[in-house]
């Protein structure tokens, strides 16, 4: 049994009198031990996606829609206070930046001590402090070093901190979002290394929202390709990579330069993501589509996703016919 | 226009337009408003002085027989003339120190700083009092004395961020186009602290003002002008053993309501420009990760 | 025949001394300094792209810096056009008076040409243009530095001209717009705009994509290919990715803690990394393709901080291969194949 199942999200965001449709129809299956990637560009509502699974949207957030089926509950059925029990003991996120959002006055241990505590994780301080140990040392940080403060920690060990810290009540799904952006590369391979390696230590579920599909390859099984608040396609790493078939797709990982097969001209996807307040009416990538397949259909209907091969979806008109 | 949408969202902010909007009306609009002219000499009987409100002196008369509400109309004139002009001198000078001593830092921005420090350190009230003693009580002197000891908050206010957006790329890429210090001074750094300073320059209006009543209160005010701090000292001096409130409340009043106006309308100005205290909650990573680890209360960090 | 390069970085060495606290005033401890570029030379032929890699605190953007005249090298000459930029900048020189254009003009006047000639594009589009100017001011304000425009049409113009070339067309659409209400692929076009405007000879990007997403990267760098093509502009390129340095640039320079590991034509370089940290660098970019997964060589730690330089090869502490004679003694860049030079023992 899959350990979470998003069944048809959809999230709205009241601006004055009318609402943008942020996501719609975004259904994903994640089984326990395994990792997702949620690709896109900014804007393309990915992080709206998780927020909603933690139910933390902002104020002007609102789901419309679906079912976040949780290890057989519905997360948006609970209470707050089941809800605060999932978030970080069950469910946990890495934030998007969260490594320069420490607190810049207290010792990094403190600061993992003060989560344990928080969530009933631990009873005793002294049991704290050894777990918070434990856990620095867990994604490569000497223990003794957790009683400095985060301004002598490096760009990477703030994030390899951040990570200790949503690990710190043993979830069973851990969500980074962008957690390598603004590092370096050689720190990239590295968080890159460490996230792999924790999957397998603690059997972890895995989502990896990022834009870079780069980051996705080398360390997701399934990859979910957002497009404008609605699903592109959905497959395996391997079918995503190797037969990718939406358009949108396709032209991404043209776009995405590789260092062994190397051109003069990179492929690019001109145009920009649609707005918010202004999505087509059909589908969502038909402005900015010169793929040979497109017909009238395209500009004015939604593409549903359809299974073109098991477990291998797509939403696009062009699929559809060919099946 | 933007701006203007978020500030008619905040109600207080509408509540002190409005109380500004109103004495300045009043203190334009004086001589058609009051029912008598203040500065005319009258004939007096002993009943007169002191006189109680009555329908025909609606806050009733002074030790000199004249009419009190007509004095506050014209008091106001005063108050908002000696406010607007030193607020505004404040402003010009601490924005120029603010923004020479940020930019180009170095020796001239240490030394001005320690002028900053050594006014900051001399308690405002003595000083002006021993100026004005020294230079005579004319209304120019007291305008003079308010906006030339006032600035320092302002330019310690635009020197912290000017340092911060002077190290922003925008600059460096104005530099690196080969604009003048000047230019950039002028087009890329003071734009930015513009609207702070507008804020800030609003509060100090206030502070102008409570100044004025001050100096005006313990004696040194302009003798030949009626001002709400000189009639706060006569009617101390020459009404309160009377118990004649109608003299010392209305001059009182009027400086709590002009001040509170400016006050409500400066704090708005600040919330909706100032950058510390704007910020969303997707948008603070901080407060977020509070909100997730179920932290039951958000802390601030210290160095805010 | 033989062209004289565009830009020659000789020797150059940036090191910014480290303010002693109050402490060690009194005690007189000796200043510390951080070196961020320790040494670097290289240069760029005209109508070529360079790629500077390196991590953070390598020094790659120092040398950006230095390059413009932005920053006074603490030792050590950056030559551009013949003339040498500390010079050019500053004070008087045997390199500026021998110059026809540059002798007998004004300082501010000699600036101004440099800045006409060699322009910068920064790194986060969000943060080098100013958020409370118009779109069209951005692109003209060079030009009224500059004085370079007669009449407003002429001005309208070439601020239209320069837009639609980085591909902002229609520019009328976008420049009556505030930077807040573009992308950031479109906030960088308008960057390159305001840089191009002035028709420089020399462009300094500074990771110009490493801010947006990858699916924008391709569009940036394929304009900057376009104004190489077109028109002959030099590009010097710092990055921290390789994948994107290898697709357009012509050459490639590995910066390691403020020296250059290896230079060489960036095919020979990529297929045939001869520095430790150049294969490790190589190593480690992700492949687009899950069956093409390689083994990473993985660096430990990070690169050490430019004030306690480590003494020898500057890389051995993190060196998978290091042997004795790195810890001793300083490996000089040398030659190993035509064009290719790489500062190692091993090599």
């Amino acid at each position: 049994m899959a350990i979470l199942d998003v069944r048809n999200l959809s999230v709205d965001y009241l601006a004055g009198e009318c609402a943008l449709h942020a996501v719609e129809g975004v259904s994903f299956r994640l089984e326990q031990g395994r990792s997702l990637g949620l690709v896109g560009e900014s804007g393309c509502g990915k992080t709206t996606v998780m927020m909603a699974l933690l139910r933390l949207l902002p104020q002007e957030g609102r789901i419309v829609d679906g079912q976040v089926v949780f290890d057989g509950r519905d997360l948006l059925q609970m209470t707050e206070a089941e809800m605060r029990r999932v978030r970080w003991c069950e469910m946990s996120m890495v934030f998007q930046g969260a490594m320069n959002a420490l607190n810049p006055v207290r010792t990094v241990e403190s600061q993992i001590v003060e989560v344990l505590l928080l969530h009933d994780a631990v009873d005793r301080p002294r049991a704290a402090r050894r777990r918070a140990g434990e856990l620095l040392e867990m994604v490569g940080i000497p223990a003794q070093r957790g009683r400095q403060y985060p301004h002598q920690y490096s760009g990477g060990m703030r994030q390899r901190a951040v990570i200790a810290m949503a690990l710190a009540c043993n979830p069973r799904v851990l969500i980074a979002d962008e957690p390598t952006t603004a590092l370096d590369v050689m720190i990239q391979a590295q968080i890159l290394e460490l996230l792999e390696r924790l999957q397998a230590e603690l059997n972890l579920s895995l989502i990896v929202v990022t834009h870079d599909l780069g980051m996705v390859a080398e360390l997701c099984d399934d990859v979910l390709v957002m497009y404008g608040g609605m699903i592109a396609e959905y497959a395996s790493g391997d079918e995503l990579f190797n037969m990718p078939q939406h358009p949108y797709t396709r032209r991404l990982l043209e776009a995405f330069p590789d260092v062994e097969a190397p051109g003069s001209t990179l492929a690019s996807i001109p145009g920009n993501p649609p707005r918010l307040d202004a999505l087509p009416p059909g589908c969502r990538f038909e402005p900015r589509c010169d793929f040979e397949g497109r017909t009238a259909a395209c500009g004015q209907e939604a593409p549903l996703p359809v299974e073109v091969s098991p477990g291998h979806l797509v939403a696009c008109h062009w699929a559809r016919r060919n099946l | 226009m933007e701006a203007l949408k978020k500030y008619l969202r905040k109600p207080m902010g509408v509540v002190g337009a409005v109380m500004l909007f109103l004495i300045v009306f009043v203190a334009v609009f004086a001589p058609w408003l009051a029912p008598y002219d203040p500065n005319v000499r009258v004939e007096v009987e002993p009943d007169d002085i002191l006189a109680p409100p009555d329908a025909e002196y609606l806050l009733g008369r002074d030790d000199a027989g004249k009419d009190v509400l007509s004095q506050l109309i014209y008091g106001a004139r005063v108050s908002l003339i000696v406010g607007f002009t030193a607020s505004f001198m404040s402003m010009f000078i601490g924005t120029t120190v603010g923004l020479v001593a940020g930019y180009f830092g170095g020796r001239i921005g240490t030394l001005l700083m320690r002028v900053v420090d050594f006014l900051m350190v001399i308690p405002d009230l003595p000083l002006m009092l021993v100026i004005i003693a020294v230079m005579g009580r004319g209304l120019w002197n007291i305008i003079l004395v308010i906006g030339l000891l006032g600035w320092t908050y302002t330019a310690r206010l635009v020197r912290s961020q000017v340092l911060s957006i002077k190290e922003r790329q925008f600059v460096l890429r104005a530099r690196s186009l080969g604009a003048s210090s000047a230019r950039i001074i002028l087009r890329h750094v003071f734009p930015q602290v513009m609207p702070l300073v507008i804020a800030q320059a609003v509060l100090d209006i206030s502070v102008a003002i409570l100044a004025e009543s001050s100096l005006a209160f313990l004696g040194l005010g302009d003798p030949t002008l009626i001002s709400w701090g000189m009639m706060l000292n006569f009617a101390f001096e020459r009404a309160l053993s009377r118990q004649a409130w109608w003299f010392l409340l209305p001059p009182g009043f009027a400086i709590v309501w002009v001040s509170l106006a400016l006050v409500l309308i400066g704090n708005t100005l600040d919330e909706i420009v100032n950058p510390r205290l704007r910020t969303h909650h997707l948008f603070d990573p901080r407060r977020m990760v509070a909100l997730v680890a179920g932290a039951p209360r958000v802390e601030t960090p210290a160095e805010e | 025949m033989e062209t004289q390069p565009i830009l020659e970085v000789s020797d150059l060495h940036k090191h910014f001394p480290l303010a002693r606290g109050v402490w060690g005033t009194l005690t007189r401890m000796p200043c510390r300094t951080v070196r961020a570029v320790d040494g670097v030379s290289f240069c760029v032929e005209q109508r070529e792209i360079l790629a500077l890699v390196g991590e953070s605190g390598s020094g790659k953007t120092t040398v950006g810096m230095n390059v413009l005249g932005l920053q006074q090298p603490t030792q050590g000459h950056v030559c551009f056009d013949g003339v040498d930029v500390a010079e050019w900048v500053h004070g008087r020189g045997v390199s500026v008076e021998s110059n026809a254009q540059l002798s007998g003009v004004s300082r501010r006047r000699r600036v101004m040409i440099l800045r006409e000639r060699a322009q910068m594009i920064f790194q986060d589009p969000y943060e080098s243009l100013n958020p409370r100017q118009k779109i069209f001011d951005i692109v003209a304000e060079p030009l009224e530095i500059h004085r370079l425009t007669a009449s407003r049409e002429e001005k309208a113009e070439r601020v239209r001209l320069a837009l639609e070339t980085c591909g902002l067309a229609p520019a009328d659409h976008f420049w009556s717009r505030f930077p807040a209400e573009l992308s950031g692929g479109q906030r960088q076009r308008v960057a390159i705009a305001g840089a191009l405007v002035l028709e420089p000879r020399l462009l300094v990007a500074d990771e110009p994509v490493s801010m947006l997403d990858v699916s924008i990267r391709a569009e940036i760098l394929n304009l900057l290919h376009t104004l190489r093509r077109e028109r002959g502009i030099t590009i010097l390129y710092t990055t921290h990715d390789l994948a994107t340095a290898g697709f357009f640039t012509d050459r490639m320079a590995v910066m390691y803690l403020g020296r250059i590991v290896e230079l060489g034509p960036t095919a020979a370089v990529l297929s045939e990394p001869r520095h430790p940290y150049t294969r490790a660098l190589i190593s480690v970019i992700p492949a687009p393709n899950p069956r093409r997964r390689r083994k990473r060589q993985i660096l430990q730690g990070e690169i050490p901080n430019a004030i306690d330089i480590p003494p020898g090869c500057r890389f051995h502490p993190r060196c998978p291969m290091a042997v004795e004679a790195c810890r001793v003694s300083d490996p000089p860049l040398r030659e190993v194949a035509p064009g290719h030079r790489v500062a190692c023992h091993l090599a």
